[in-house]
């Protein structure tokens, strides 16, 4: 086999670094009941996305989503928006898929395909498809379920739970440590009207939330909700005229996966998961490090998705998650605050895209919490993070996203402000 | 021939679409763990797959696997998606690492099964047997038959082995 070169590696840093924005940021209301069907939210989202990069119908040209089979594609919601797109990509996946197509969306743009593409996920997370099932209808298994469903694991929080599990095992991680992401999340929550469960807990609410499978309780899992949230991409150069300060595009991993992809316990380590991969290639290509990020978005499915990330892209060392998680670090106010709407935990449940949204904002200096209007129509932040009051943090320049699809299966998504 | 059973009130169908499934389950209902050795490479690989996970080869000839491991992780389910297994809750999933194997071809590989903590007779644990299990824990395989020609394996307490005290997850909630 003729040896590849080098500077044809893919994965090796440049060219895309800076060139592509996100320039508008929408959603709907986060709910447990929307009684309305996924493209009615899919096109309100994505209206309010281009009300927001100051977009007409005439300036989207493509369009993209990802789903569970659970939601409606890119030509109906277009359609209702007066939109006629050159290019549209409907795909199937779940946690994982935002980041991923950001970077297609990018790549669409760089081939000549489309100008201005709207990324959207709209689902009834709650009362239509509900991810590991709800167990209605008479079950019949074959295949690979003869390997899973018929020992009674289908859940994600029981797919994932021998990671977590063996976590404690190795590195002395105790329930308390992992409860905190769920404490700052809730306390990021508290300060953004739009989250779902927006009251503060403590660690012992967690803790004596009744069990779903040891070691994930009912807090240490995220809030399944009905919500469509969107996002425009675009060119650097056309991101200049926008309303808001762009979020510029850094670099991007998509879908990258732990080998035996397939069954990841089968290589170990087992507590290890794909962003150990993944950081090979977000970081080079940013041309920064973990350090450098002044706020994270790692995806919180569960409590303990969010920690085990942190640490394989490099936020702290292998198995040091748990004082990470918990020393103050990831709070408002903290050092390195993450998910700072709260996240899946507590925000609502979009397979990761509003964390994409709530970094976008971030950038901006402009996150929608309770601060005061001033007289030029921006908050004004006081960066006061008691409970109700601010929660944007001061000096935002730099955010990483770290997209779960499961442990051997990770996007990632850096953005700089400007 | 296609392979029918019923588990738990769950029907077990296996096709001849996906022979080597359909085989790993034949071997399973003459009580005897057999996987794929891969004639590539010599190795043993888990679940059953259509070509050699370590190069994509697709020879391979059924080989016996000796039965019994140690419990390197697990979870112990107190919700349950299926209803049929809400009348068994709680029910452990165990990740049992076979000694066959183990480490092999790099450090952090082995043969690691998915399964749930049985008694002797293949019935899930009761509550007062799950507390004795936990990472580090021996086990053992059981075959629990659930059609003609057909079981499924899962595991049990090795009495042979020196009683470790295993590692088990204390929140305050498990005792």
């Amino acid at each position: 086999m003729a040896e590849l070169r080098s500077d044809t590696d893919t994965s090796s840093p440049k060219f895309l670094r800076d060139k592509y924005a996100i320039i508008g940021v929408g959603e709907t209301a986060y709910t447990r009941r929307s009684g309305r069907t996924t493209k009615h939210m899919a096109v309100e989202a994505v209206r309010n996305a281009m009300n927001d990069a100051g977009l007409g119908p005439a300036d989207i040209d493509g369009m993209m989503s990802y789903s569970a089979m659970d939601s409606t594609m890119s030509p109906a919601v277009g359609a209702d928006l007066g939109i006629r797109l050159d290019f549209y990509m409907d795909v199937v996946g779940g946690g994982s898929s935002i980041e991923a197509l950001v970077g297609l969306a990018m790549g669409a743009i760089e081939a000549g395909m489309c100008k201005t593409v709207v990324l959207f996920r709209s689902m009834n997370g709650a009362t239509g498809m509900r991810m590991g099932g709800t167990g209605r209808g008479a079950p019949r298994f074959s295949g690979g379920q003869m390997f899973s469903g018929v020992y009674g694991l289908s859940s994600p929080a029981q797919m994932f739970s021998h990671s977590f599990m063996r976590h404690m095992h190795d590195f002395g991680t105790t329930p308390e440590q992992v409860a905190h992401v769920k404490v700052f999340h809730s306390q990021a929550a508290s300060n953004n009207p739009k989250a779902y469960y927006s009251h503060r807990v403590t660690s012992d609410d967690v803790l004596s939330s009744r069990v779903i499978a040891y070691p994930l309780h009912l807090l240490d899992c995220c809030v399944e909700t009905d919500n469509a949230t969107a996002l425009v991409v675009t060119s650097a150069e056309r991101a200049r005229d926008t309303r808001h300060t762009p979020a510029r595009i850094l670099s991007v991993v998509g879908r990258c996966n732990k080998p035996r992809m397939d069954d990841h316990y089968q290589h170990g380590p087992i507590t290890r998961v794909a962003g150990y991969y993944a950081k090979d290639i977000l970081w080079p290509n940013a041309g920064l490090g973990p350090e450098d990020i002044d706020v994270t978005g790692s995806y919180d499915a569960f409590t303990f998705t969010t920690l085990l990330q942190l640490e394989d892209y490099g936020f702290c060392e292998k198995g040091e998650g748990g004082h990470y998680v918990s020393d103050g670090t990831i709070a408002l106010g903290g050092r390195r605050p993450n998910n700072t709407a709260g996240g899946h935990l507590c925000e609502g449940y979009t397979h990761g895209i509003n964390m994409v949204v709530e970094n976008v904002r971030q950038l901006r200096h402009d996150a929608d919490d309770f601060c005061p209007t001033g007289p030029d129509g921006r908050r004004q932040h006081t960066y006061d993070y008691s409970e109700g009051a601010c929660r944007q943090i001061r000096d935002v320049e730099v955010t990483a996203n770290l997209g779960w699809g499961m442990p051997s299966l990770g996007s990632a998504l850096v953005m700089r402000r400007g | 021939m296609a392979l029918e059973g019923e588990y738990l009130g769950i029907q077990l169908f296996l096709g001849d679409e996906d022979p080597e499934i359909r085989e790993f389950f034949e071997w399973c209902g003459r009580h005897e763990l057999r996987l794929q050795r891969w004639k590539s490479n010599g190795l043993l690989s888990y679940p059953p797959g259509t070509a050699s996970p370590w190069d994509g080869t697709p020879e391979f000839e059924w080989s016996p696997v000796a039965a019994r491991g140690t419990v390197m992780s697990y979870s112990e389910v107190h919700h349950a998606i299926l209803p049929t297994f809400r009348e068994h809750l709680p029910y452990l999933l165990l990740r049992v690492e076979l000694d066959q194997q183990r480490g092999q071809p790099t450090e952090h590989e082995a043969i690691r099964f998915l399964g749930n903590l049985v008694a002797p007779d293949g019935t899930l644990a009761p509550p007062d047997l799950l507390k004795q299990v936990g990472i580090g824990s021996r086990v053992k395989v059981v075959y629990v038959d659930v059609g003609e020609g057909f079981a499924i394996p899962q595991w049990t307490l090795d009495e042979d082995a020196d009683p470790a005290t295993p590692w088990r997850y204390d929140d305050g909630q498990t005792r």
